[in-house]
C-alpha cells in the first residue's frame, strides 16, 4: 500500500463546527484513515507539525497573534493549504465584532460589562494581543483552496479530501456549493 | 461666520430662495449658494430648499454628500482647497497644507474647533501652469510658497474678509504661450454669427419673420445660413475637443433632425480632468468665441437655450461671464431677437460642485436637472435624449470656440491645419517639469517632442498625455504625434522630468480616481479602492509581484466591464506604469511570494496600547 | 431575406429570436439562456450598475439589460473569460459589504449568494473592507440592514416609479454610497414607508425585509435550495413572459 498522506487541522476564531463537520462523514472516517495519517490536530491532540504535512485544513479566522502564528505555522509545513468554513473563508460570525473598535469590545467584556469584578483589560504577556479586526486566512497568508459554509457540510468536506488525496481538483461542485 | 450651537438664522436660505423658479433643476444651483453662505448646508436649510424645488430630503442629502463641494457640518469661516494634483505635488502642496494646518493649529480635514478654519485636499484646480493651487472661500490662490501661506495664515487668524486680501494672492495669469492660426486674437463679437447668417444670401437680415425663417421649406436666407453653416462644419471636419473626437457637424445635425419641442446646447466647462485648464484661459480671455459657437450651435440646431456648465475652481470667472453675456445681450448676440432675426437664444451659467463624473456628458445632464452627477445608461445619446430628455448638443469649450471660427472664416481654411483625420488646431496644457508651463497652440500632428522642445522639458523622462485617464509615454515615444490617429488628447500634457519617481505619480492619479468614482457600477465602485490600496501597500513596502499581478487582473475587469468613461480609463495610468516604468515599482517589492493584505504589526497597534504592553510577544 | 428582417442575433453560436424594442438580456432570457444579473429585475427598468450581465456585442463589452437587440449581431456571453469578470464583480459586492451569510434570514433565498453559487465563487478573492454601515430597525415591519446592500438602487427606483413615495435615495460617493431614507430623522419608522410597497419587496439581498418572517421557511425548502437561480431566473422571466406576451 501507497503510504497515507498526511494532515494537520485546527481552529483558530472558528467553533470546532467544521472539525464536527469533518466527524460528520461518518463511516467514511474509516476510510479515510486508510488513506490519511492525522499529523497536529485537535482530534488527536498533537500540538505542532512534524516535518511536512500534505494536506492543511483551518477553520476559523485570524484574531490574535496567536491565530496569526499558528497560521504561519501551517502555511510553512502544509503543501496544501485550505480555509475551511465561513470564519476561514470570509472572517464569518467573529468577524462582527469588527464593527467595532477593539477598545470598545474589551471594554463591554472586561470594564462597563454586567458582572464584572476587578475592571481591567487583561494585559498579562501570556496572553495573545488581539488585532484590530477578525480577518479571513487569505489575507495572512496563501491559501490554495477554499471551503466555503457553515459548516461546510460533511459531504463537501469528504469531497474535497477525497479529491486532494486522489490528486483531483478539490473545487466544489455547485451542488455541494454553501455559504450557510 | 461664527458657529454656535443655536440653529443658524434662515433667512439666507429664504433670500436665496426667493431668487429661483421652485423648479428641481434649480436644487444644486441653491444649494451652491447655500454652502457659500453659511460654509455648509445646515439641515433646517437642506428642509427648506427641497420644500421650494419639491423634492425630498433624502434628494437633497443625496446630493449634499455627492459634490465635493457640499458639506453637512460646518467647513468654518475660511475653508482651504489645497489642489491635488500631481504637478502641484511636486511644486511642493503636500508640504505645504500640512504647513498650514500648522500655522493654523487645525488637522487636515477637520475644522478647528473655534470654527474659524479648515483646510482639506481636492481634486486638480486647473491652476497647474502656476502653482502649487489652492481655494479660499472658492477663490484660487496661485503660486504658493510658505511664505505666502504664511501670510494666509496671518490673514485668516486676523478674521480679514476674503475681499480685502492683496490681489496679488489670486493673480491669474494666461500663460498663452503660443498661438497659432486660432487663437492669434479674440475675434470680434458677433461677427462669426453674421457671417452664418450672410451665408443664406441675404446680407441685411433684418425685417425677417421668425416663423418663416424657421420653416425649413421657406428657402428663407435665415435658415439657409444655417444650413450653409452646418456643411461648413461639414467641411471642417472639426472634432470635439473634449477628448473623444466625436464630428461636431454630424452632432449638430442630428440634434436638428430629431423631431422635438425643443432642444438644448449645453457646453461642458466641466475640465476636471487633471492638468486641464485651457478652459480656463477661453472662458477669460477668448470669452465671446465660445458664447459665439454656442449661440450659432443653438442657430443651427433650433435651440433656443443655451447653458454653460463650469466647474466650481473656476468660482473667480463668475462676474466676468456673467459681464460678457449681459453685454451680448445689450448688442443683440443674445436674447429674444438676436441680430434682429426674430432668433432667440440665451445663455444660462450652471455651476458644478465638485465632481469629476460630471466632465461625461450625460452626468453633467443629470448634474444640470440638479441631480447627483451619476452616468446615465448608455443609450439614448444626450444627443437624442439629453437635458430634459431633448435632443442636446453637448461639446466642450474649445470646441465652440473652434466653431465660431470656422463660421468666421469657413470649413476648408479649417480644415487647411492639422492632419488628414485631426483638423485644425489644439490647444495643449503644459505644466510639470518645464520651464515655460502655460498654454500651447499647434496644428494638430505635432510632436511631442516639438512641444517638450517649446516648453523648456526636452530632458523628461516621461510625459502624461490627456490627464490621467489618458496615457503615459516615455522618452522613447517623444517621436509619436499629438492627434486623434495617434495620441488623441484633451490636450493635457504633463511633463515629468528625469529625477521624478514615476510611482509617485501612479499613486496620485490613483487616489485621484477612488475621490472621484461616482459609486454606481460595481467594478468602478470597488475596484477604484482596490487599486488605491494595492498601490498604497506597494508605496508602504509591503508589497508583492502577485500584488502586481492582482493591479493587472482589476485594471482589465475596470476596462471591460465598468459603466462609463471614468471607469474604463481609470486603469491606464496603471497599464502604462508597469508597461514602462516597472522599475520603480520594483524597487518596492521586499517580498517575492505572497505579502499579507493588512500590516499585521500594525494591527496589533490598538490592542498593544489598550493593554500597555510592548514586550515581544506584542509584536509581529 | 435581408439581414435586417431576420430578428435573430446570434448567442454563444445560437440564434435567438427578438421582438423589436427588446434588449439583449430580454431576448436571451426569453430563450432559455441564462446571463446572470443582479441589478435587474425584468419588472422594472433596467439600471446597469451591477454590470454582471456585460456581454461581448460585435467584440464590444455592453451590459446587456440596456443594450438593444439587434439583428445579425454577435454576442458572447458564456465564456470563461467573462464568467471570471463575473466571479470578480460578484466579489467585489461581497467584500465590500458585510455579508454574513450563515445568520442572514435571506440565506437561500438571496440572489447574490445564489449568483455566487451559479458562478461557482468559493471564496471572496479580495480582501474585505469590513465597512460600518447603520442597521435601521426602527420601522415596526421592515428592517434596512445596509451590511447587506449592493447599491443596486432597486429599492430607489421602485418607491419612485412604482410606489410614488421616494423613500429611498442613494447618497455619498464612489466607495461610501450608502443608502438612505427619506424622513425627518433619517429612520424608516419615522418615513412614509409601509409592508406593502413594492419597494421592499425586491430587495435581491438581505437588506431590506420584513420583519417576524424571518427563517419560515426550513432549510432545503428556500427558492434557491428548491432550483438554482440560473434555472429559476429563466423559468420565471419565461413565465413572465408568457404572461404579457402570451
Amino acid at each position: 500500500m501507497a503510504s497515507k498522506r498526511k494532515i494537520a487541522t485546527c481552529s483558530l476564531a472558528g467553533c470546532f463546527g467544521c472539525h464536527m463537520s469533518l466527524l460528520d462523514i461518518d463511516e467514511r472516517i474509516l476510510e479515510l484513515l486508510e488513506l490519511v495519517e492525522f499529523d497536529r490536530s485537535p482530534i488527536n491532540d498533537i500540538k505542532v507539525i512534524r516535518g511536512m504535512v500534505d494536506i492543511g485544513l483551518i477553520e476559523g479566522g485570524v484574531c490574535n497573534a496567536e491565530s496569526v502564528h499558528v497560521l504561519q505555522h501551517f502555511r510553512e509545513h502544509c503543501r496544501v493549504l485550505v480555509s475551511v468554513g465561513e470564519c476561514a473563508v470570509t472572517g464569518g460570525i467573529p468577524s462582527m465584532r469588527n464593527h467595532h473598535s477593539l477598545k470598545a469590545c474589551l471594554e463591554e467584556s472586561y470594564i462597563r460589562g454586567i458582572g464584572v469584578e476587578n475592571a481591567h483589560v487583561p494585559d498579562d504577556p501570556e496572553l495573545p494581543l488581539l488585532l484590530d479586526k477578525v480577518y479571513p486566512l487569505h489575507e495572512v497568508v496563501r491559501v490554495d483552496y477554499h471551503v466555503p459554509g457553515c459548516p461546510p457540510s460533511a459531504d463537501a468536506l469528504w469531497y474535497v479530501l477525497s479529491a486532494l488525496i486522489a490528486g483531483r481538483d478539490p473545487r466544489l461542485p455547485t451542488a455541494l456549493l454553501r455559504f450557510d | 461666520m461664527l458657529r454656535d450651537d443655536s440653529p443658524p438664522d434662515m433667512e439666507r436660505v429664504r433670500q436665496i430662495l426667493e431668487t429661483h423658479e421652485r423648479d428641481p433643476g434649480e436644487l444644486l444651483q441653491i444649494l451652491i449658494q447655500v454652502q457659500h453662505a453659511y460654509h455648509f448646508i445646515p439641515a433646517e436649510a437642506a428642509e427648506l430648499v427641497a420644500d421650494h424645488v419639491r423634492v425630498t430630503r433624502a434628494h437633497v442629502r443625496g446630493l449634499v454628500g455627492f459634490y465635493s463641494f457640499l458639506s453637512d457640518t460646518y467647513l468654518g469661516e475660511y475653508v482651504v482647497y489645497v489642489s491635488d494634483n500631481i504637478t502641484d505635488r511636486m511644486q511642493g502642496s503636500e508640504g505645504l497644507a500640512t504647513y498650514l494646518c500648522n500655522r493654523l493649529g487645525a488637522k487636515l480635514g477637520v475644522t478647528r474647533a473655534d470654527g474659524l478654519a479648515s483646510v482639506h485636499f481636492t481634486s486638480c484646480t486647473g491652476m497647474c501652469d502656476q502653482g502649487p493651487a489652492a481655494l479660499v472661500n472658492g477663490l484660487p490662490l496661485t503660486r504658493l510658497t510658505r511664505l505666502r501661506m504664511d501670510d494666509v495664515a496671518k490673514l485668516i487668524q486676523a478674521r480679514t474678509p476674503v475681499a480685502e486680501w492683496p490681489a496679488e494672492f489670486f493673480r491669474v495669469e494666461d500663460n498663452f504661450r503660443r498661438s497659432d492660426v486660432m487663437f492669434r486674437r479674440p475675434t470680434e463679437p458677433g461677427a462669426a454669427l453674421r457671417a452664418a447668417m450672410r451665408r443664406g444670401g441675404d446680407e441685411t437680415l433684418k425685417e425677417i419673420q421668425y416663423e418663416e425663417a424657421v420653416d425649413p421649406s421657406s428657402g428663407h436666407a435665415w435658415r439657409r445660413g444655417a444650413d450653409e453653416t452646418l456643411k461648413e462644419l461639414y467641411r471642417s471636419d472639426l472634432r470635439g475637443r473634449g477628448g473623444a473626437g466625436f464630428k461636431a457637424a454630424i452632432k449638430w445635425e442630428t440634434c436638428r433632425d430629431i423631431s422635438a419641442p425643443e432642444r438644448y446646447v449645453v457646453c461642458n466647462a466641466d475640465e476636471g480632468e487633471p492638468g486641464t485648464f485651457k478652459d480656463r484661459v477661453l472662458l477669460r480671455s477668448y470669452t465671446d468665441m465660445v458664447f459665439e459657437g454656442m449661440t450659432l450651435c443653438g442657430y443651427v440646431v433650433g435651440a433656443a437655450r443655451g447653458i454653460l456648465y463650469i466647474r466650481q475652481e473656476y468660482w473667480y470667472l463668475k462676474a466676468h461671464l456673467e459681464q460678457v453675456l449681459a453685454r451680448r445681450r445689450d448688442d443683440g448676440l443674445l436674447g429674444r431677437n438676436v441680430l434682429g432675426t426674430g432668433f432667440a437664444f440665451d445663455i444660462d451659467i450652471h455651476w458644478g460642485a465638485g465632481a469629476y463624473i460630471c466632465g461625461m456628458e450625460s452626468a453633467l445632464i443629470e448634474s444640470i436637472e440638479g441631480r447627483r452627477g451619476k452616468p446615465r445608461k448608455r443609450w439614448p445619446l444626450p444627443v437624442v435624449a439629453g437635458l430634459n430628455r431633448r435632443p442636446t448638443v453637448v461639446n466642450n469649450v474649445e470646441t465652440f470656440a473652434a466653431a465660431s471660427m470656422i463660421a468666421l472664416k469657413g470649413g476648408a481654411w479649417f480644415a487647411g491645419h492639422g492632419t488628414t483625420h485631426s483638423a485644425g488646431t489644439k490647444l495643449f496644457c503644459v505644466s510639470g517639469d518645464c520651464e515655460r508651463p502655460g498654454i500651447y497652440e499647434y496644428p494638430f500632428g505635432v510632436s511631442v517632442r516639438e512641444v517638450l522642445r517649446d516648453c523648456g522639458g526636452l530632458n523628461a523622462q516621461a510625459v502624461q498625455i490627456s490627464g490621467p485617464s489618458g496615457v503615459t509615454i516615455s522618452q522613447l515615444e517623444f517621436d509619436r504625434n499629438l492627434a486623434f490617429e495617434d495620441l488623441s488628447t484633451v490636450g493635457t500634457f504633463m511633463v515629468f522630468g528625469p529625477t521624478r519617481d514615476m510611482f509617485d505619480v501612479v499613486r496620485n492619479f490613483t487616489h485621484f480616481f477612488r475621490h472621484e468614482s461616482c459609486g454606481l457600477c460595481t467594478p468602478c465602485r470597488v475596484g477604484t479602492s482596490l487599486l488605491a490600496n494595492l498601490v498604497d501597500k506597494v508605496a508602504a513596502g509591503k508589497g508583492s509581484p502577485m500584488d502586481v499581478e492582482e493591479v493587472r487582473k482589476i485594471s482589465q475587469l475596470l476596462k471591460t466591464t465598468a459603466h462609463c468613461g471614468l471607469g474604463q480609463t481609470a486603469p491606464n495610468h496603471l497599464i502604462d506604469s508597469l508597461l514602462k516604468f516597472r522599475g520603480d515599482w520594483d524597487k518596492r517589492m521586499m517580498v517575492t511570494d505572497f505579502a499579507p493584505a493588512f500590516d499585521l504589526d500594525a494591527a496589533l497597534q490598538e490592542a498593544r496600547q489598550l493593554t500597555d504592553r510592548d514586550d515581544a510577544a506584542a509584536h509581529l | 431575406m435581408s439581414p435586417d428582417t431576420r430578428r435573430t442575433f446570434l448567442l454563444d453560436g445560437r440564434e435567438i429570436p427578438f421582438r423589436e424594442g427588446q434588449t439583449v438580456f430580454d431576448a436571451a432570457m426569453a430563450a432559455g439562456v441564462y446571463i446572470p444579473h443582479l441589478c435587474h429585475n425584468p419588472d422594472f427598468e433596467p439600471h446597469s450598475s451591477c454590470r454582471l450581465c456585460t456581454v461581448i456585442v460585435n467584440g464590444r463589452p455592453f451590459a446587456s439589460c440596456t443594450q438593444p437587440a439587434v439583428a445579425g449581431q454577435d454576442v458572447k456571453s458564456d465564456t470563461a473569460e467573462l464568467n471570471e469578470m463575473r466571479r470578480s464583480l460578484t466579489q467585489m459586492l461581497l467584500v465590500e459589504g458585510n455579508h454574513y451569510c450563515p445568520s442572514c434570514e435571506k440565506s437561500g433565498g438571496c440572489r447574490l449568494q445564489a449568483t455566487a453559487y451559479a458562478l461557482g465563487l468559493q471564496d471572496n478573492h479580495f480582501p474585505q473592507f469590513f465597512p460600518l454601515r447603520d442597521v435601521d430597525a426602527s420601522h415596526p415591519d421592515i428592517i434596512l440592514d445596509r451590511d447587506r446592500c449592493i447599491l443596486c438602487g432597486l429599492c430607489v427606483r421602485i418607491s419612485r416609479t412604482v410606489d410614488r413615495k421616494n423613500v429611498f435615495a442613494m447618497t455619498g460617493r464612489g466607495i461610501d454610497t450608502t443608502i438612505v431614507v427619506d424622513s425627518p430623522t433619517g429612520l424608516l419608522a419615522d418615513s412614509r414607508v409601509s409592508r406593502e410597497d413594492e419597494a421592499v419587496q425586491h430587495c435581491p439581498v438581505g437588506a431590506l425585509m420584513m420583519k417576524g418572517e424571518a427563517f419560515t421557511v426550513p432549510i432545503g425548502e428556500r427558492p434557491y435550495d428548491r432550483a438554482p437561480i440560473n434555472e429559476d431566473s429563466v423559468a420565471q422571466f419565461q413565465a413572465r413572459e408568457a404572461r404579457l406576451h402570451g
